[in-house]
């Protein structure tokens, strides 16, 4: 039974031990941002920061993070304004549907935590594992690469 | 004319209102024959199908058309705002809800703006008429002399009201004249400017905004068992260990359909893994393979329809003939999220689903006819899903979702597909052949142009019939598959873009259309037409080859209709064309077409670095110029022209579905890749606005053309031509041997 830390926040958790993260995030404790897209690690839908690092939650047990800072989507805004990167994505019109942009946004995300002022290449680089089918990988960049300009 | 309150009224207790007034003076049997309503609101002419202006300062409008990422609902409100003359936040926006909007039929084909946006234009155009009407009266002033401001009517002496006091959520009963004046492109705020889409904020900031995301009241999982094969039977299935397993509420079978219903996702999952592991299934021994379904399609029972038939009788005998034979796989549409959809029998026996179907009613009656009960008690609401770019698995999972929700009345059944099942089982774009013959005099110049294309259908939507829908083919009564059936002109199917633009002296174009199926097949955008102009364009530039004409110039030659020659012209100035210098190894293509032959004009020129050793084709860059009529909503349209330039890459670059007798062996981002950022290219998108002209759609525009400039590209760099999708490292080097 894990104690889990997200965005700031603690939660008893009454999920199995063996329980993905995913699940638990979107299931036990009612946050809509990771989501589901392959539960094999293999399209990045479901990333979120675990101590600042780009995890994948559908293949990472809840057990494995418990007490560990879990960041998703929804804590990077503070009291309903975005941040400057979610700002960018806003401003770029930087998806079609939108599924996928949790995922991108929390690795690219990563990204910036750890080099702040990223090229266009090591942006791609980044986001290299994480997929969206619209089409719109040049916006997400563009995104990405505002923010850092305005960081 | 009245305005009356229905069942639809918010004010409790308000008598109908009935306000006889004139808008013109005359009386409408005096007037000339209406002008025809635009889009659907010839199917649905009252005003009040569209639009509700509330008592609180609100204006809803309802659409049947809904949104799947192409901005649809952005732009209708942006077309809505303008002509009603309110700021674009008073709107609230119902769209795909069967019982409460106007049943426009499928979300699809590019035909949201053409039919969906001019019938909001018109119809707010006439509610905006029919209030300054109202205001008039109520303020003892000529209509003429009012002025409108965010929806409140002012008259020359100061005088005012609002839309809201004049109506106050009674509803406009009105039919629409198709004489409501469209007002003057320097009085809009919004068609033709940016403006924000209005759904992103809420995709950016984690809201609860996708069908995934929704958590009613006292929901349960649920999720079926799907064959290891097209035709496979359930011969044994022991279930009772399962139904004791932690959490599961019951255990659903009907024939072949199996279906677990648990308290927590997890628990459903666990569950159905049991069920997939003990089920034994007997599977079919035959079946095509993604190599051999390009003979089989030749040795179908076939319909032959001869769609243009204008062969020129005059070329000499002795004139050149030149050969090609192209060929496109199955490919999917391979959303990046699984098909999901909630289920809920009520007390009063209507089941109501959620579900991200491109086709909500069609779909619920296609449930209806599946379930046994009137399709008055199928209630389907369509909230947004992961691209689909076409008929995927949505509306299956919402059957899936509905009979598994007969099973636990009044319980949510939520329901979403694995990424297995997505891969596996959501019908594909079909397989397609197809065959070229020119006839050409001593210049290369064209005399005759002959195209043959063999395909299976590109459209088995539910289209209100149950065995359309994978579950219902499975029931212990089952549902049978409908022969499908080719849509003819003028938007055309298997053969959508087989007639090509071009004025030659001579063109023959026969469709083979197949019914029978080698992998499960329908709707993938753009239907026949990628791998129709992927061959035109294709062979454009063989014959161009042999001509030792530039591709450009040669394509002009036959290219008659000035928007196209404008599109393909500015495309290659954007790329520069008429400059460019070749490096080794590097070359650059064009492809064009006009979608549909009636909807947006696109081109694309692409530059590729092809590694010799490698077979690897690198995408250097992608430029496109697009005409798709008046332009609403500039970054909308350019967003479906560059995403649809990605994609189309990725299908041509890497993408074919594989399978045998034994199943869909793509089951994953593994087995099935996509392009990925590091391999998208800088694309430029440029549109050539044409306000006052009709809107063009243009969500499908870009994936014919992009497929045969990045054949050309690779020609012109290396000389290989490649006609069979896709251009993997495998077969470029094949082409280069
Ligand atoms: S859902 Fe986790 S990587 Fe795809
Ligand atoms: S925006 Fe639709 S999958 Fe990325």
């Amino acid at each position: 039974m894990p104690v889990l830390k997200v965005n700031g926040r603690t939660h008893d958790v009454q999920a199995a031990e063996d329980t993905p993260l995913l699940y638990v995030l979107r299931n036990d404790l009612a946050v809509n941002s990771p989501k589901y897209g392959c539960g094999l690690a293999q399209c990045g839908a479901c990333t979120v920061l675990v101590d600042g690092q780009p995890v994948r939650s559908c293949v990472t047990a809840a057990s494995a993070v418990a007490g560990r800072d879990i960041t998703t989507l929804e804590g990077l805004s503070a009291g309903g304004k975005p941040s400057k990167l979610q700002q960018a994505f806003i401003d770029e019109q930087a998806m079609q549907c939108g599924y996928c942009v949790s995922g991108i946004i929390m690795r690219a995300q990563a990204l910036l935590d750890q080099n702040p002022k990223p090229t266009d290449r090591e942006v791609r680089l980044a986001l290299d594992g994480n997929l969206c089918r619209c089409g719109a990988q040049n916006r997400m960049v563009r995104a990405v690469l505002r923010a850092a300009q305005e960081g | 004319m009245t305005i009356e309150t229905t069942r639809r009224s918010l004010l409790a207790g308000s008598g109908a209102l009935a306000l006889g007034f004139s808008i013109t003076g005359g009386s409408q049997a005096q007037q000339p024959a209406a002008p025809a309503l635009p889009g659907d609101l010839k199917q649905h002419p009252k005003v009040s199908s569209w639009l509700r202006i509330e008592g609180d300062g609100r204006v809803r409008l309802l659409i049947g058309k809904v949104e799947l990422g192409q901005g649809i609902l952005t732009a209708v409100a942006q077309l809505c705002a303008d002509e009603l003359d309110i700021d674009i936040k008073r709107l609230d926006i119902t769209s795909g809800d069967t019982q409460l909007v106007p049943d426009e039929g499928v979300t699809a084909g590019s035909f949201s703006m053409p039919n969906c946006g001019s019938a909001v234009r018109q119809v707010s155009a006439e509610a905006r008429q029919i209030l300054v009407s109202l205001a008039a009266a109520k303020l003892g002033a000529d209509a003429a002399s009012l002025t409108v401001a965010d929806g409140t009517v002012k008259a020359p002496n100061g005088a005012s009201v609002t839309y809201w006091a004049l109506v106050a959520g009674r509803e406009l009963e009105v039919e629409s004249t198709g004489k409501a004046p469209i007002r003057p492109r320097e009085a809009r705020r919004y068609a033709g400017k940016h403006v924000p889409r209005l759904d992103i904020p809420a995709k950016v900031m984690g809201d609860q905004i996708f069908i995934q995301d929704l958590r009613p009241q006292g929901m349960v999982h649920g999720r079926v068992l799907r064959p290891p094969a097209y035709g496979a039977k359930l011969v044994k299935l022991e279930a009772a260990e399962v139904e004791k397993m932690p959490g599961v509420v019951k255990i659903v079978r009907n024939g072949d359909f199996v279906g677990v219903i648990a308290e927590q996702e997890v628990q459903a999952l666990n569950a159905h893994a049991r069920l997939q592991s003990i089920a034994q299934w007997d599977v079919p021994k035959t079946g095509e393979t993604q190599d051999t379904v390009y003979d089989w399609m030749l040795k179908q029972p076939e319909k032959l329809i001869v769609i243009k038939d204008q062969p020129n009788k005059t070329v000499p005998a002795d004139a050149q003939t030149i050969e090609a034979a192209y060929k496109r796989p199955y490919h999917m549409h391979a959303s990046i999220g699984p098909s999901t959809a909630i289920g809920l029998l009520d007390a009063q026996g209507v089941t109501h689903v959620d579900t991200h179907s491109q086709s909500v009613f069609e779909t619920g009656q296609a449930i209806a006819e599946m379930l046994g009960v009137d399709k008055a008690k199928v209630h389907c609401r369509h909230v947004q899903g992961s691209g689909c770019y076409g008929h995927n698995g949505a509306d299956d999972v919402a059957a899936d979702a509905a009979l598994l929700a007969q099973a636990v009345p009044g319980k949510p059944v939520r329901i979403q597909w694995s990424r297995n099942d997505e891969h596996k089982w959501e019908p594909y774009g079909s397989a397609m052949l197809i065959k070229t013959k020119a006839r050409v005099d001593a210049k290369g110049d064209i005399l005759d142009w002959t195209l043959d294309l063999w395909s299976t259908s590109h459209g088995t939507r539910p289209g209100g019939k149950a065995g359309n829908l994978l579950a219902a083919r499975m029931l212990e009564k089952p549902f049978a598959l409908p022969t499908p059936i080719n849509g003819g002109p003028p938007n055309y199917a298997a053969d959508r873009n087989a007639i090509a633009l071009y004025e030659f002296p001579g063109q023959t174009v026969s469709t083979h259309f197949l019914t029978n199926f080698a992998a499960r097949a329908s709707s993938t955008r753009g239907l026949g037409a990628y791998a129709n102009v992927f061959s035109i364009e294709s062979f454009m530039d063989e014959l161009a080859a042999r001509a030792k004409a530039d591709p450009v110039e040669y394509r002009l030659r036959y290219l008659k209709d000035e928007r196209a020659r404008a599109v393909l012209q500015k495309t290659a100035d954007m790329l520069g064309w008429a400059k460019y210098e070749k490096a080794p190894g590097r070359g650059r293509g064009i492809g064009f077409a006009r979608y549909k032959g009636l909807a947006t004009y696109c081109a694309v020129a692409i530059e590729v670095e092809v590694n010799r050793a490698s077979g690897v084709v690198r995408v250097l860059r992608a430029v496109s110029a697009a005409d798709a009529g008046e332009v609403v909503a500039p970054d909308g349209v350019k967003n479906q022209i560059e995403g649809g330039i990605v994609q189309s890459l990725s299908w041509t670059l890497k993408e074919a579905v594989r399978f045998d007798a034994s199943g869909v062996k793509s089951s994953d981002w593994v087995s099935y890749p996509i392009l990925t950022f590091s391999e998208v290219p800088p694309i430029t998108v440029e549109l050539i606005d044409k306000p006052g002209l009709p809107f063009l759609g243009a969500g499908e525009a870009s994936q014919g053309p992009t497929g045969a400039a990045l054949a050309n590209a690779i020609a012109d760099a290396v000389g290989a031509r490649l006609r069979d999708v896709p251009f993997t490292p495998v077969r470029v080097k094949a082409a280069l041997a």
